[in-house]
């Protein structure tokens, strides 16, 4: 037993939990969902929530489902309610892909895409989907909810725009057509630890040109980011191979890369173009259905 | 002000009544307050994979919950696996395989093993080792224990 006391709630329903957050904030009450970065963080004792809401018991909250254009993930669902893909069309194998890509098989038995957000660390692979992808995170208070764009919602390392009453109750992604393609690569010293560099890209083909160019980098600054120039270089023009190089060159050279003891600068500088190369490969030769 | 609190936890179908803080972990509680010491912790920050158990089907790490978390939840521990003097296949193929040294590592791995084989019955070698980076082992280098799944995925198919 290695964390401060605290006073413990489990809420069956979301307005109760709501209610709970709104009386308890004020305490540096806070919601926990999967605990597998927040106990850590309270083993450590660098959290020391007095209350825990555990929404873990609220069953609207669970799993994922598609509205209209909208792929909507609730505050319950689990990393790996991923592993299979969660609806048809390229978005599900793209997600399954990178759920492989975080922490390891029981840790993603109880970890949550909002939570994941919510924590907001940089090499966070559910931030960088999100801030690609072009996702909405759904945060709601007691009588009220409003809608932030998943780039404005991460501020910084663990920093977001949420407010210590407001828990996000979901996360909306928008469907891609179903002629979109995708890649993802992260280079991992280790299977499971949190990645140097990851990237994520998305297009579509049109007469042998690549149109609607997404393309993100996580885990190598302080926040993930779309490379809004790399994207315009690489739109309306065919994806050869010197376009790959030249992209993944550009990428590096535009990041500030995080720094420490393994990995210096420039290192995490390489290991970004290698990521970008290589997810810009597999979108190249992904499609879906495959 | 009594912060205990009354729990009841179904662990290997049998009922425990328990006192506990709410920041008494699941991992400790079923050490210390059930007295099944199987379950091992290690790091307790969810990283070595030496609590693991299987909670509702899932390997979980137990040091990673809460306890009050588990009230209601079906909980299955290493001291489940093995019927009277039958080794569970798992524990068979473990000992068949020379898959532990000190052994301090292999009740995590082996509820890990035992939950994901039900997901996951006809595994690729890669799968299986994916699956293995879970749990860290200091003694066997990990060949043996991966050879340890691929008898038990033999004896399955
Ligand atoms: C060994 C290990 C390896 C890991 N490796 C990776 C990795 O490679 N990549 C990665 O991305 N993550 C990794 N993680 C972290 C894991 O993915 C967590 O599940 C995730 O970061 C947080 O989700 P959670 O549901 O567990 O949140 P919790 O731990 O429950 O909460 C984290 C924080 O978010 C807040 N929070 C949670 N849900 C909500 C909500 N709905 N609304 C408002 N606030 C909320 C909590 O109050 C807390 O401050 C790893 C964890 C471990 C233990
Ligand atoms: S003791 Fe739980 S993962 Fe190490
Ligand atoms: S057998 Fe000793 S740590 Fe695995």
């Amino acid at each position: 037993m290695k964390a401060a006391p605290f006073t413990y709630h489990r809420p069956g329903k979301l307005e109760e939990a709501l209610d709970i957050l709104s009386r308890v904030a004020g305490q540096d009450g806070r919601i926990i969902a999967g605990g597998q970065s927040l106990v850590p963080m309270m083993a450590l004792r660098l959290a020391q929530p007095a209350h825990l809401v555990d929404i873990n018991e609220i069953a609207s909250l669970r799993g994922t489902g598609v509205e209209r254009q909208t792929l909507v993930i609730r505050a319950l669902a689990r990393h790996a309610d991923f592993h299979q893909p969660a609806l048809t069309g390229p978005l599900g194998p793209l997600l399954a892909t990178v759920a492989q890509n975080i922490a390891h098989y029981p840790i993603r038995q109880r970890g949550t895409f909002c939570g994941s957000l919510a924590h907001a660390d940089p090499a966070s692979e559910w931030c960088l989907a999100a801030v690609t992808l072009g996702g909405t995170v759904i945060a709601r208070r007691r009588g009220g909810a409003r809608e932030i764009p998943a780039g404005e919602f991460i501020q910084g390392p663990l920093t977001t725009t949420l407010e210590p009453d407001e828990m996000i109750s979901a996360v909306h992604l928008p469907v891609p057509d179903q002629t979109g393609r995708f890649g993802f690569y992260e280079f991992n010293r280790r299977a499971g630890d949190f990645a140097p560099a990851m990237s994520l890209v998305t297009f579509t083909v049109q007469d042998e040109t690549v149109t609607q160019v997404r393309l993100g980098v996580g885990g190598a600054e302080e926040t993930p980011r779309r490379l809004s120039q790399v994207e315009e270089a690489l739109n309306n023009k065919p994806l050869t191979d010197a376009q790959i190089r030249m992209a993944s060159e550009l990428a590096a050279s535009l990041i500030t890369p995080l720094e420490d003891a393994l990995i210096p600068q420039d290192y995490r500088r390489q290991i970004v173009k290698t990521a970008v190369r290589r997810a810009l490969e597999a979108a190249q030769g992904s499609r879906h259905g495959q | 002000m009594d912060s205990k609190i009354a729990l009841r936890l179904d662990i290997n179908s049998r009922d425990y009544h328990v006192n506990v803080e709410a920041r008494q972990t699941l991992a400790d509680v079923i050490r210390e307050e059930c007295g099944l010491t199987g379950t091992r912790v290690g790091c307790e920050h969810g990283v070595c994979g030496s609590c693991t158990i299987v909670v509702d089907g899932a390997p979980v790490r137990a040091c990673l919950m809460f306890a009050p978390q588990a009230e209601g939840k079906k909980i299955r521990t290493i001291e489940g696996m093995a019927e009277g003097d039958d080794l569970h296949p798992i524990q068979r193929a473990f000992s068949d395989n020379h898959a532990l040294q000190c052994g301090f590592c292999t009740p995590g791995f082996i509820m890990l093993i035992a939950a994901w084989l039900e997901q996951n019955p006809a595994p690729a070698d890669g799968e299986i080792t994916g699956m293995l980076s879970a749990n860290l082992c200091r003694c066997t280098g990990y060949r043996n224990i991966f050879r340890a799944v691929k008898q038990i995925v033999a004896e399955l198919g």
